[in-house]
Protein backbone atom coordinates (compact mmCIF):
# COMPACT_ATOMS: atom_id res chain seq x y z
CA UNK A 1 0.00 0.00 0.00
CA UNK A 2 1.84 3.06 -1.27
CA UNK A 3 1.16 6.11 0.82
CA UNK A 4 2.07 9.26 -1.08
CA UNK A 5 0.87 12.41 0.65
CA UNK A 6 1.06 14.42 -2.59
CA UNK A 7 -1.24 12.15 -4.56
CA UNK A 8 -3.77 10.16 -2.55
CA UNK A 9 -5.53 8.63 -5.56
CA UNK A 10 -3.50 5.40 -5.52
CA UNK A 11 -3.77 5.17 -1.72
CA UNK A 12 -7.56 5.37 -1.88
CA UNK A 13 -7.71 2.87 -4.71
CA UNK A 14 -5.54 0.42 -2.79
CA UNK A 15 -7.84 0.63 0.25
CA UNK A 16 -10.78 0.08 -2.06
CA UNK A 17 -9.08 -2.93 -3.68
CA UNK A 18 -8.04 -4.37 -0.28
CA UNK A 19 -11.63 -4.26 0.98
CA UNK A 20 -13.17 -5.75 -2.15
CA UNK A 21 -10.56 -8.51 -2.32
CA UNK A 22 -11.04 -9.64 1.26
CA UNK A 23 -14.78 -9.20 1.79
CA UNK A 24 -17.98 -10.02 -0.14
CA UNK A 25 -18.75 -6.95 -2.25
CA UNK A 26 -21.85 -5.98 -0.25
CA UNK A 27 -19.95 -5.91 3.05
CA UNK A 28 -16.98 -4.19 1.41
CA UNK A 29 -19.33 -1.43 0.30
CA UNK A 30 -20.81 -1.14 3.79
CA UNK A 31 -17.36 -0.91 5.40
CA UNK A 32 -16.19 1.64 2.84
CA UNK A 33 -19.29 3.78 3.34
CA UNK A 34 -18.88 3.62 7.11
CA UNK A 35 -15.24 4.72 6.89
CA UNK A 36 -16.13 7.67 4.64
CA UNK A 37 -19.15 8.64 6.71
CA UNK A 38 -17.25 8.59 10.01
CA UNK A 39 -14.27 10.44 8.51
CA UNK A 40 -16.45 13.23 7.16
CA UNK A 41 -18.49 13.41 10.36
CA UNK A 42 -15.31 13.84 12.40
CA UNK A 43 -13.96 16.40 9.94
CA UNK A 44 -17.26 18.30 10.05
CA UNK A 45 -17.32 18.37 13.85
CA UNK A 46 -13.66 19.36 14.24
CA UNK A 47 -13.89 22.16 11.67
CA UNK A 48 -17.12 23.42 13.23
CA UNK A 49 -15.69 23.50 16.76
CA UNK A 50 -12.45 25.06 15.55
CA UNK A 51 -14.20 27.81 13.59
CA UNK A 52 -16.35 28.82 16.56
CA UNK A 53 -13.21 29.09 18.67
CA UNK A 54 -11.39 30.99 15.90
CA UNK A 55 -14.26 33.43 15.53
CA UNK A 56 -14.26 34.18 19.26
CA UNK A 57 -10.51 34.69 19.31
CA UNK A 58 -10.46 36.88 16.17
CA UNK A 59 -13.36 38.94 17.48
CA UNK A 60 -11.60 39.33 20.82
CA UNK A 61 -8.34 40.52 19.28
CA UNK A 62 -10.13 42.96 16.97
CA UNK A 63 -11.94 44.40 20.02
CA UNK A 64 -8.73 44.49 22.02
CA UNK A 65 -9.76 41.68 24.39
CA UNK A 66 -8.19 38.30 25.16
CA UNK A 67 -11.14 36.03 24.39
CA UNK A 68 -11.65 32.53 25.82
CA UNK A 69 -8.57 31.60 27.89
CA UNK A 70 -9.73 29.40 30.80
CA UNK A 71 -10.50 25.93 29.41
CA UNK A 72 -7.21 24.38 28.33
CA UNK A 73 -4.18 26.25 27.01
CA UNK A 74 -5.35 29.49 25.31
CA UNK A 75 -8.91 28.28 25.84
CA UNK A 76 -8.79 25.79 22.95
CA UNK A 77 -11.21 23.40 24.68
CA UNK A 78 -13.78 26.15 25.27
CA UNK A 79 -16.03 25.15 22.35
CA UNK A 80 -15.91 21.47 23.31
CA UNK A 81 -17.06 22.42 26.82
CA UNK A 82 -19.79 24.60 25.29
CA UNK A 83 -20.90 21.74 23.06
CA UNK A 84 -21.19 19.34 26.02
CA UNK A 85 -23.11 21.97 27.96
CA UNK A 86 -25.55 22.52 25.09
CA UNK A 87 -25.99 18.75 24.69
CA UNK A 88 -26.93 18.43 28.35
CA UNK A 89 -29.47 21.28 28.27
CA UNK A 90 -33.20 20.73 28.29
CA UNK A 91 -34.99 21.41 24.99
CA UNK A 92 -37.79 23.81 25.91
CA UNK A 93 -41.08 23.15 24.12
CA UNK A 94 -42.73 26.33 22.82
CA UNK A 95 -46.45 26.88 23.29
CA UNK A 96 -48.41 26.91 20.02
CA UNK A 97 -45.28 26.29 17.95
CA UNK A 98 -45.69 24.11 14.88
CA UNK A 99 -43.88 21.10 16.39
CA UNK A 100 -43.21 19.17 13.20
CA UNK A 101 -41.68 22.07 11.26
CA UNK A 102 -39.93 23.31 14.39
CA UNK A 103 -38.07 19.98 14.65
CA UNK A 104 -37.56 19.64 10.89
CA UNK A 105 -35.68 22.95 10.51
CA UNK A 106 -32.35 21.91 12.15
CA UNK A 107 -32.35 18.73 10.03
CA UNK A 108 -32.58 20.76 6.82
CA UNK A 109 -29.81 23.24 7.65
CA UNK A 110 -27.41 20.45 8.68
CA UNK A 111 -28.24 18.20 5.72
CA UNK A 112 -27.71 21.08 3.28
CA UNK A 113 -24.27 21.95 4.66
CA UNK A 114 -23.14 18.33 5.14
CA UNK A 115 -24.08 17.26 1.64
CA UNK A 116 -22.29 20.24 0.11
CA UNK A 117 -19.03 19.13 1.75
CA UNK A 118 -19.17 15.81 -0.13
CA UNK A 119 -18.15 17.42 -3.43
CA UNK A 120 -15.31 19.62 -2.21
CA UNK A 121 -11.82 18.57 -3.34
CA UNK A 122 -9.40 18.84 -0.40
CA UNK A 123 -6.38 17.56 -2.27
CA UNK A 124 -5.27 15.43 -5.19
CA UNK A 125 -7.47 12.35 -4.90
CA UNK A 126 -8.92 13.56 -1.60
CA UNK A 127 -12.61 14.07 -2.31
CA UNK A 128 -15.63 11.93 -1.55
CA UNK A 129 -17.41 12.42 -4.86
CA UNK A 130 -15.96 14.10 -7.94
CA UNK A 131 -19.11 15.13 -9.80
CA UNK A 132 -18.80 16.47 -13.32
CA UNK A 133 -21.23 19.23 -12.36
CA UNK A 134 -19.51 19.80 -8.99
CA UNK A 135 -19.80 23.57 -8.81
CA UNK A 136 -23.45 23.46 -9.83
CA UNK A 137 -24.16 20.79 -7.23
CA UNK A 138 -22.51 22.74 -4.40
CA UNK A 139 -24.45 25.87 -5.33
CA UNK A 140 -27.75 23.98 -5.52
CA UNK A 141 -27.38 22.03 -2.29
CA UNK A 142 -25.98 24.81 -0.11
CA UNK A 143 -28.83 27.13 -1.10
CA UNK A 144 -31.35 24.62 0.30
CA UNK A 145 -30.34 25.82 3.77
CA UNK A 146 -32.59 28.86 3.40
CA UNK A 147 -35.63 26.56 3.61
CA UNK A 148 -34.50 25.51 7.07
CA UNK A 149 -34.12 29.14 8.13
CA UNK A 150 -37.57 30.05 6.80
CA UNK A 151 -39.16 27.03 8.50
CA UNK A 152 -37.43 27.87 11.79
CA UNK A 153 -38.75 31.43 11.76
CA UNK A 154 -42.21 30.44 10.62
CA UNK A 155 -42.83 27.63 13.09
CA UNK A 156 -41.51 29.39 16.22
CA UNK A 157 -44.74 31.30 16.97
CA UNK A 158 -42.63 34.38 17.58
CA UNK A 159 -42.98 37.65 15.67
CA UNK A 160 -39.28 38.46 15.81
CA UNK A 161 -38.37 35.05 14.43
CA UNK A 162 -40.81 35.49 11.58
CA UNK A 163 -39.42 38.92 10.66
CA UNK A 164 -35.88 37.54 10.81
CA UNK A 165 -36.78 34.58 8.60
CA UNK A 166 -38.46 36.75 5.96
CA UNK A 167 -35.52 39.12 5.86
CA UNK A 168 -33.16 36.20 5.58
CA UNK A 169 -35.21 34.74 2.73
CA UNK A 170 -35.15 37.97 0.72
CA UNK A 171 -31.45 38.42 1.38
CA UNK A 172 -30.25 34.90 0.56
CA UNK A 173 -32.44 34.71 -2.51
CA UNK A 174 -31.08 38.02 -3.84
CA UNK A 175 -27.41 37.33 -3.23
CA UNK A 176 -27.73 33.82 -4.66
CA UNK A 177 -27.69 35.48 -8.09
CA UNK A 178 -24.39 37.20 -7.56
CA UNK A 179 -22.78 34.05 -6.18
CA UNK A 180 -24.03 32.08 -9.18
CA UNK A 181 -22.94 34.65 -11.76
CA UNK A 182 -19.46 35.06 -10.33
CA UNK A 183 -19.12 31.24 -10.40
CA UNK A 184 -20.19 31.27 -14.06
CA UNK A 185 -17.47 33.83 -14.77
CA UNK A 186 -14.84 31.36 -13.61
CA UNK A 187 -16.50 28.42 -15.35
CA UNK A 188 -16.12 30.37 -18.62
CA UNK A 189 -12.40 30.68 -17.95
CA UNK A 190 -11.92 27.06 -16.84
CA UNK A 191 -14.26 25.51 -19.41
CA UNK A 192 -15.49 22.88 -16.93
CA UNK A 193 -17.84 22.52 -13.99
CA UNK A 194 -15.91 19.64 -12.43
CA UNK A 195 -14.13 20.98 -9.36
CA UNK A 196 -11.02 18.79 -9.78
CA UNK A 197 -10.65 19.96 -13.39
CA UNK A 198 -11.03 23.60 -12.37
CA UNK A 199 -8.16 23.09 -9.91
CA UNK A 200 -6.12 21.23 -12.51
CA UNK A 201 -6.56 24.15 -14.95
CA UNK A 202 -4.78 26.35 -12.39
CA UNK A 203 -1.57 24.33 -12.37
CA UNK A 204 0.31 27.09 -14.18
CA UNK A 205 -1.13 29.96 -12.17
CA UNK A 206 -4.13 30.65 -9.97
CA UNK A 207 -7.16 32.13 -11.71
CA UNK A 208 -7.06 35.29 -9.66
CA UNK A 209 -3.67 36.06 -11.25
CA UNK A 210 -4.15 34.55 -14.71
CA UNK A 211 -7.76 35.61 -15.22
CA UNK A 212 -6.99 39.26 -15.88
CA UNK A 213 -9.30 41.98 -14.42
CA UNK A 214 -12.63 40.08 -14.65
CA UNK A 215 -11.42 37.28 -12.35
CA UNK A 216 -10.46 39.83 -9.73
CA UNK A 217 -13.83 41.63 -9.97
CA UNK A 218 -15.57 38.26 -9.77
CA UNK A 219 -13.63 37.42 -6.60
CA UNK A 220 -14.66 40.67 -4.90
CA UNK A 221 -18.30 40.14 -5.87
CA UNK A 222 -18.12 36.52 -4.73
CA UNK A 223 -16.76 37.56 -1.33
CA UNK A 224 -19.48 40.18 -0.77
CA UNK A 225 -22.28 37.92 -1.99
CA UNK A 226 -21.16 34.83 -0.11
CA UNK A 227 -20.81 36.79 3.13
CA UNK A 228 -24.43 37.83 2.64
CA UNK A 229 -25.45 34.29 1.71
CA UNK A 230 -24.15 32.86 4.95
CA UNK A 231 -26.07 35.47 6.95
CA UNK A 232 -22.92 36.94 8.45
CA UNK A 233 -22.20 40.48 9.46
CA UNK A 234 -22.42 43.15 8.02
CA UNK A 235 -25.37 41.36 6.39
CA UNK A 236 -26.67 39.61 9.53
CA UNK A 237 -30.13 41.20 9.36
CA UNK A 238 -31.75 37.84 9.93
CA UNK A 239 -30.42 37.71 13.48
CA UNK A 240 -29.86 41.38 14.19
CA UNK A 241 -29.59 40.98 17.95
CA UNK A 242 -30.28 44.63 18.77
CA UNK A 243 -33.66 44.57 16.97
CA UNK A 244 -34.83 40.96 16.79
CA UNK A 245 -33.24 39.34 19.91
CA UNK A 246 -31.76 36.47 17.87
CA UNK A 247 -33.90 36.40 14.74
CA UNK A 248 -34.96 33.04 13.36
CA UNK A 249 -33.38 30.93 16.12
CA UNK A 250 -34.70 32.89 19.12
CA UNK A 251 -36.88 30.01 20.34
CA UNK A 252 -34.35 27.24 19.81
CA UNK A 253 -32.61 25.93 22.89
CA UNK A 254 -29.98 23.36 23.77
CA UNK A 255 -28.64 21.16 20.99
CA UNK A 256 -31.09 22.48 18.40
CA UNK A 257 -29.59 25.92 18.76
CA UNK A 258 -26.13 24.37 18.51
CA UNK A 259 -27.05 22.88 15.14
CA UNK A 260 -28.02 26.27 13.73
CA UNK A 261 -24.79 27.69 15.02
CA UNK A 262 -22.77 24.81 13.56
CA UNK A 263 -24.51 25.12 10.19
CA UNK A 264 -23.69 28.82 10.03
CA UNK A 265 -19.98 28.13 10.49
CA UNK A 266 -19.98 25.18 8.11
CA UNK A 267 -21.65 27.31 5.44
CA UNK A 268 -18.88 29.80 5.93
CA UNK A 269 -16.36 27.00 5.47
CA UNK A 270 -18.11 25.84 2.29
CA UNK A 271 -18.16 29.26 0.63
CA UNK A 272 -14.54 29.86 1.66
CA UNK A 273 -13.49 26.54 0.16
CA UNK A 274 -15.38 27.33 -3.04
CA UNK A 275 -13.57 30.68 -3.20
CA UNK A 276 -10.28 28.81 -2.71
CA UNK A 277 -11.08 26.29 -5.43
CA UNK A 278 -12.25 28.82 -7.98
CA UNK A 279 -9.90 31.73 -7.43
CA UNK A 280 -6.93 30.69 -5.33
CA UNK A 281 -5.94 27.49 -7.09
CA UNK A 282 -7.41 24.88 -4.70
CA UNK A 283 -4.63 22.61 -3.48
CA UNK A 284 -2.05 23.96 -5.94
CA UNK A 285 1.10 25.33 -4.29
CA UNK A 286 2.23 28.90 -4.88
CA UNK A 287 4.65 29.09 -7.79
CA UNK A 288 6.48 32.16 -9.03
CA UNK A 289 7.88 31.94 -12.55
CA UNK A 290 11.69 31.80 -12.62
CA UNK A 291 12.20 31.23 -8.87
CA UNK A 292 13.16 27.55 -9.07
CA UNK A 293 14.39 27.18 -5.49
CA UNK A 294 11.31 28.88 -4.07
CA UNK A 295 9.00 26.67 -6.15
CA UNK A 296 10.72 23.52 -4.89
CA UNK A 297 10.28 24.61 -1.26
CA UNK A 298 6.58 25.31 -1.92
CA UNK A 299 6.15 21.85 -3.47
CA UNK A 300 7.23 20.19 -0.21
CA UNK A 301 4.09 21.35 1.61
CA UNK A 302 1.34 18.72 1.07
CA UNK A 303 -1.74 19.77 -0.99
CA UNK A 304 -4.16 19.31 1.92
CA UNK A 305 -2.29 21.90 3.99
CA UNK A 306 -2.27 24.32 1.07
CA UNK A 307 -5.99 23.87 0.72
CA UNK A 308 -6.80 24.35 4.41
CA UNK A 309 -4.40 27.26 4.71
CA UNK A 310 -5.98 29.17 1.85
CA UNK A 311 -9.48 28.39 3.10
CA UNK A 312 -8.62 29.64 6.59
CA UNK A 313 -7.25 32.88 5.14
CA UNK A 314 -10.52 33.46 3.27
CA UNK A 315 -12.48 32.64 6.45
CA UNK A 316 -10.34 35.10 8.39
CA UNK A 317 -11.21 37.74 5.79
CA UNK A 318 -14.92 37.08 6.36
CA UNK A 319 -14.50 37.32 10.15
CA UNK A 320 -12.65 40.57 9.65
CA UNK A 321 -15.65 41.90 7.65
CA UNK A 322 -18.02 40.95 10.42
CA UNK A 323 -16.20 42.74 13.18
CA UNK A 324 -15.31 45.91 11.23
CA UNK A 325 -18.37 46.97 9.23
CA UNK A 326 -21.66 48.23 10.69
CA UNK A 327 -24.83 46.33 9.82
CA UNK A 328 -26.76 47.37 6.69
CA UNK A 329 -30.48 48.20 6.57
CA UNK A 330 -32.70 45.98 4.42
CA UNK A 331 -33.24 48.64 1.75
CA UNK A 332 -29.50 49.30 1.48
CA UNK A 333 -28.91 45.58 1.27
CA UNK A 334 -31.31 45.04 -1.61
CA UNK A 335 -30.12 48.17 -3.38
CA UNK A 336 -26.50 46.97 -3.18
CA UNK A 337 -27.42 43.67 -4.81
CA UNK A 338 -29.90 44.69 -7.50
CA UNK A 339 -28.51 48.08 -8.52
CA UNK A 340 -24.78 47.54 -8.16
CA UNK A 341 -23.63 43.92 -7.93
CA UNK A 342 -26.02 42.42 -10.49
CA UNK A 343 -25.35 44.87 -13.38
CA UNK A 344 -21.61 44.85 -12.64
CA UNK A 345 -21.68 41.06 -12.60
CA UNK A 346 -23.49 40.77 -15.94
CA UNK A 347 -21.05 43.20 -17.51
CA UNK A 348 -18.12 41.35 -15.95
CA UNK A 349 -19.32 38.05 -17.41
CA UNK A 350 -19.30 39.52 -20.94
CA UNK A 351 -15.86 40.95 -20.28
CA UNK A 352 -14.63 37.52 -19.20
CA UNK A 353 -16.13 35.92 -22.32
CA UNK A 354 -14.28 38.53 -24.40
CA UNK A 355 -11.02 37.82 -22.54
CA UNK A 356 -11.38 34.08 -23.19
CA UNK A 357 -12.31 34.69 -26.83
CA UNK A 358 -9.36 36.98 -27.51
CA UNK A 359 -7.02 34.80 -25.39
CA UNK A 360 -6.02 37.80 -23.28
CA UNK A 361 -5.72 35.63 -20.17
CA UNK A 362 -2.21 34.62 -19.19
CA UNK B 1 -17.32 6.85 -5.35
CA UNK B 2 -20.33 7.34 -7.60
CA UNK B 3 -22.97 10.03 -7.29
CA UNK B 4 -25.43 7.55 -5.75
CA UNK B 5 -23.32 7.61 -2.61
CA UNK B 6 -24.57 11.13 -1.93
CA UNK B 7 -27.36 9.26 -0.15
CA UNK B 8 -24.69 8.23 2.36
CA UNK B 9 -24.08 11.86 3.24
CA UNK B 10 -27.81 12.44 3.58
CA UNK B 11 -28.11 9.47 5.96
CA UNK B 12 -25.09 10.53 8.05
CA UNK B 13 -26.50 14.06 8.46
CA UNK B 14 -29.91 12.73 9.47
CA UNK B 15 -28.31 10.33 11.98
CA UNK B 16 -26.17 13.15 13.41
CA UNK B 17 -29.12 15.48 14.04
CA UNK B 18 -31.58 12.74 14.97
CA UNK B 19 -29.19 11.07 17.38
CA UNK B 20 -28.41 14.32 19.17
CA UNK B 21 -32.09 15.24 19.40
CA UNK B 22 -33.00 11.84 20.83
CA UNK B 23 -30.10 12.03 23.29
CA UNK B 24 -31.06 15.46 24.54
CA UNK B 25 -34.74 14.57 24.84
CA UNK B 26 -33.87 11.59 27.09
CA UNK B 27 -30.82 12.49 29.18
CA UNK B 28 -31.01 16.14 30.34
CA UNK B 29 -33.15 17.05 33.39
CA UNK B 30 -36.64 18.34 32.66
CA UNK B 31 -39.05 20.63 34.45
CA UNK B 32 -42.37 22.13 33.51
CA UNK B 33 -43.52 25.69 34.03
CA UNK B 34 -46.24 27.46 31.99
CA UNK B 35 -44.14 30.64 31.83
CA UNK B 36 -41.14 28.81 30.43
CA UNK B 37 -42.80 27.69 27.22
CA UNK B 38 -44.03 31.15 26.26
CA UNK B 39 -42.40 32.61 23.14
CA UNK B 40 -39.71 35.12 24.06
CA UNK B 41 -40.60 38.58 22.85
CA UNK B 42 -38.46 40.59 25.25
CA UNK B 43 -40.47 39.63 28.35
CA UNK B 44 -43.81 41.12 27.32
CA UNK B 45 -46.66 38.58 26.87
CA UNK B 46 -47.22 38.03 23.16
CA UNK B 47 -50.14 39.94 21.67
CA UNK B 48 -52.53 38.68 18.99
CA UNK B 49 -51.70 36.38 16.12
CA UNK B 50 -48.10 35.73 15.09
CA UNK B 51 -48.68 34.91 11.43
CA UNK B 52 -49.42 38.44 10.22
CA UNK B 53 -49.62 39.93 6.76
CA UNK B 54 -46.40 40.69 4.96
CA UNK B 55 -44.85 43.54 3.08
CA UNK B 56 -45.57 42.88 -0.60
CA UNK B 57 -41.96 43.87 -1.39
CA UNK B 58 -40.77 40.38 -0.41
CA UNK B 59 -42.91 38.80 -3.14
CA UNK B 60 -41.67 41.29 -5.72
CA UNK B 61 -38.07 40.34 -5.01
CA UNK B 62 -38.95 36.66 -5.01
CA UNK B 63 -40.42 36.99 -8.53
CA UNK B 64 -37.39 38.97 -9.76
CA UNK B 65 -35.14 36.30 -8.26
CA UNK B 66 -36.99 33.55 -10.11
CA UNK B 67 -36.40 35.24 -13.48
CA UNK B 68 -32.70 35.84 -12.90
CA UNK B 69 -32.01 32.50 -11.27
CA UNK B 70 -33.45 30.54 -14.17
CA UNK B 71 -31.25 32.67 -16.39
CA UNK B 72 -28.19 31.67 -14.31
CA UNK B 73 -29.13 28.03 -14.78
CA UNK B 74 -29.12 28.61 -18.56
CA UNK B 75 -25.74 30.28 -18.34
CA UNK B 76 -23.94 27.29 -16.78
CA UNK B 77 -24.08 25.01 -19.87
CA UNK B 78 -23.11 27.98 -22.05
CA UNK B 79 -20.12 28.69 -19.82
CA UNK B 80 -18.72 25.16 -20.10
CA UNK B 81 -18.62 25.22 -23.92
CA UNK B 82 -17.74 28.90 -24.39
CA UNK B 83 -14.04 28.11 -24.85
CA UNK B 84 -14.54 25.50 -27.57
CA UNK B 85 -17.36 27.18 -29.55
CA UNK B 86 -15.82 30.64 -29.57
CA UNK B 87 -17.28 33.55 -31.55
CA UNK B 88 -20.79 32.13 -32.13
CA UNK B 89 -21.29 31.55 -28.41
CA UNK B 90 -20.09 35.06 -27.65
CA UNK B 91 -22.57 36.70 -30.05
CA UNK B 92 -25.41 34.54 -28.77
CA UNK B 93 -24.75 35.47 -25.17
CA UNK B 94 -24.65 39.17 -26.03
CA UNK B 95 -28.13 38.88 -27.56
CA UNK B 96 -29.28 36.93 -24.50
CA UNK B 97 -27.91 39.62 -22.19
CA UNK B 98 -29.48 42.44 -24.20
CA UNK B 99 -32.92 40.91 -23.66
CA UNK B 100 -32.14 40.28 -20.01
CA UNK B 101 -30.76 43.78 -19.49
CA UNK B 102 -33.93 45.21 -21.02
CA UNK B 103 -35.91 43.29 -18.40
CA UNK B 104 -33.72 44.59 -15.59
CA UNK B 105 -34.03 48.16 -16.92
CA UNK B 106 -37.82 47.78 -17.06
CA UNK B 107 -37.93 46.60 -13.44
CA UNK B 108 -35.63 49.48 -12.49
CA UNK B 109 -37.82 52.07 -14.28
CA UNK B 110 -40.96 50.65 -12.63
CA UNK B 111 -39.27 51.19 -9.20
CA UNK B 112 -39.43 47.45 -8.48
CA UNK B 113 -35.88 47.58 -7.12
CA UNK B 114 -36.70 50.11 -4.40
CA UNK B 115 -37.67 48.84 -0.96
CA UNK B 116 -40.76 50.64 0.31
Amino acid sequence: MAFNIYDLTSFNQSIDKFLYDNLPSFWAMIVEMTIIGVAFLLFYAVIGLFLVYAERKVCAFIQNRVGPNRVGPYGIFQTIADFIKLLMKEIIPIRKADQFLFNLAPFIVIIASFMAIAAIPFGLGLHAIDLNIGIFYVMAVSSLGVIGVLLAGWSSNNKYSLIGAMRSGAQIVSYELSVGLSMVTIVVLAGSMQLSEIVEAQRNGWFIFTGHVPAFIAFIIFMIASTAETNRGPFDLAEAESELTAGFHTEYSGIKFAFFFLAEYMNMFIVASIATTLFWGGWMPLHIGGWEGFNHVMDIIPPFFWYMGKTLVVIFLMMWFKWTFPRLRIDQLLKLEWKYLLPVNLFNLILMALVVLMKWHF
Amino acid sequence: MTSESLILFFIVAVVLVGGALIFSSLVPPRSFNPQKSEPYECGIPTQGKTWLQFNVGYYLFAILFLVFDVETVFLFPWATIMKSVGMAAFIEIIIFFLILGLGLLYAWKKHALIWE
